[in-house]
């Protein structure tokens, strides 16, 4: 109960920021709906709705990382953290409480991002399920990365690393603007090294019905995904410590 | 009965002692004052106090409550009220104290209850739909204090209550805190030294982590030998009196 009331005040704060309902469910449509005009002009195999879309809510959900961070990084400078400290609140509340209700959000990003798609010409099938439930080990990863750097960081570098920095190397390692063999070498080795196209894959394959190509990609997420949360949960928990 | 009983409470960071070996007590309904320039070791040692920091000697009692045994229960007695103004900047004012209810447990009853005592008592009404983040210094200061307050605490921390505000709003802070006093047990960080003796039962003056020197406004002025408390705390704390 307690930490329903911590979850309901932070989606409430996300969502009355303007920017934050921009970039998080405006700016995916608008690359979406701009990469498919250039698509229906100059034909490109890798901007072919099917292949797009899938990547689009992969690389919206580093929009999601930057509002968890931010929102985090917020608290603790506002000393609002601190006072609840003082509560009855625990850390697995606080945890919860940052962690849980970006998930609808993540999801509505996805929905969103596919009705758009079926506007633009993406074949309705049942598959279309398949991504939507796969993007939730996705946004756990990228809600994480936004605990952890919320954790570690002001609000001021936060917008510096998880606006700039992890927005970029989620879109040039991830696949979804140019195909990583064009690359290759160590570039494409470092690429599949990281999450990020492993995200982008396995969405793509799921949006395919190929859900045994979607499976090691699956691996690779969630492995990242837990790592990248137990770091997060140590880093907050060090600085609940350090208050 | 003693609200706050601090034995020896020392915190040693790598390179500084911010609070050294600390001893004295606050009474019940008592507003006690702490005095000391920068780094005096007010905040580590209103941090302390609140369990947000251990510390790495001594101990401290709350209502006969340990800090370092018993956190849960001293978390339960007190509320603070940070030297930033602690609110949720993106909620109305109703929901900051809905959110702090919430966190209490509070039933809607109870919710509803506190919510209408706490507007009246700081005269929120006129802001109560309004964001936080949109108040004016003097407002959220207010917002803050309600939010402290609403969970019943025994001891309320006040950490620099009055910091940035322009004349009026400290005064009608000063109001606000003599309508508490008495009834609650009140903790006060403050730079103002006429803050401090207008408002306060006893005073303690700290540096370098450090207590100088503990009574009322008059017996410190009387032991600095002047009439004025300005002049009495810096002869204190530049160590001209012993």
């Amino acid at each position: 109960m307690r930490m329903l009331t911590f979850s309901r005040r932070n989606v409430k704060e996300i969502l009355r920021d303007p920017l934050t309902v921009f970039f998080g469910l405006g700016f995916p449509l608008v690359l979406l709906l701009l990469l498919s005009a250039i698509q229906a002009n100059i034909p490109v195999p890798l901007f072919e709705i099917e292949h797009l879309t899938p990547g689009i809510t992969v690389f919206g959900l580093s929009f999601m990382t930057l509002f968890s961070a931010t929102l985090i990084a917020r608290d603790r400078s506002s000393s609002l953290l601190q006072r609840l400290y003082t509560t009855p609140l625990t850390a697995a509340d606080f945890i919860l409480g940052y962690t849980l209700p970006i998930l609808p959000l993540a999801v509505m990003q996805c929905v969103i991002c596919y009705l758009a798609a079926l506007l633009w010409g993406l074949e309705i099938s049942v598959n279309l399920l398949y991504p939507v439930i796969g993007i939730l080990p996705v946004s756990l990863l990228y809600i994480a990365l936004g605990l952890l750097c919320g954790s570690v960081l002001t609000d001021k570098q936060v917008g510096g690393v998880c606006g700039a920095l992890l927005t970029n190397l989620s879109a040039w390692v991830s696949g979804i603007w140019f195909d990583l063999n064009l690359v290759g070498g160590a570039f494409k080795k470092i690429a599949y090294a990281l999450p990020f196209v492993h995200a982008v894959d396995m969405e793509r394959s799921l949006l395919a019905g190929n859900l045994e190509a979607a499976l090691p990609h699956l691996v690779w997420v969630l492995g990242y995904a837990a790592l990248t949360l137990t770091a997060a949960i140590l880093l907050f928990l060090r600085q609940m410590k350090r208050q | 009965m003693d609200a706050i009983r601090i034995e020896n409470l020392t915190k040693a960071y790598k390179d500084v002692t911010a609070v050294d070996q600390l001893s004295l007590t606050v009474k019940k309904g008592e507003l006690f004052s702490l005095l000391g320039v920068n780094g005096a070791g007010k905040t580590t040692l209103i941090k302390i106090l609140c369990c947000l920091t251990q510390p790495t000697g001594g101990d401290a009692y709350l209502c006969g409550k340990s800090i370092c045994k018993e956190s849960a229960s001293v978390k339960s007695l007190i509320a603070v009220s940070p030297q930033e103004t602690a609110v949720a900047r993106g909620l109305s004012v109703k929901e900051n104290l809905e959110l702090i209810c919430g966190v209490h447990g509070f039933s809607k009853e109870k919710q509803k209850a506190k919510m209408q005592e706490l507007t009246r008592l700081l005269s929120l009404d006129a802001v109560i739909g309004k964001k936080a983040g949109k108040l004016s210094g003097g407002w959220q200061r207010r917002l803050s204090i309600a939010m402290a307050l609403i969970s019943e605490p025994e001891i309320l921390f006040l950490d620099e209550p009055t910091l940035g505000l322009d004349v009026i709003a400290r005064s009608d802070l000063w109001e606000l805190i003599r309508a508490l006093k008495g009834k609650i047990t009140i903790v006060l960080t403050t730079h103002y030294m006429e803050e401090a003796e207008a408002l306060s039962d006893r005073i303690a003056i700290m540096k370098e982590g450090r207590l100088l020197l503990c009574g009322t406004a008059e017996e410190i002025k009387q032991k600095a030998e002047t009439s004025n408390f300005e002049q009495a705390f810096v002869r204190i704390v530049k160590g001209e009196i012993r």
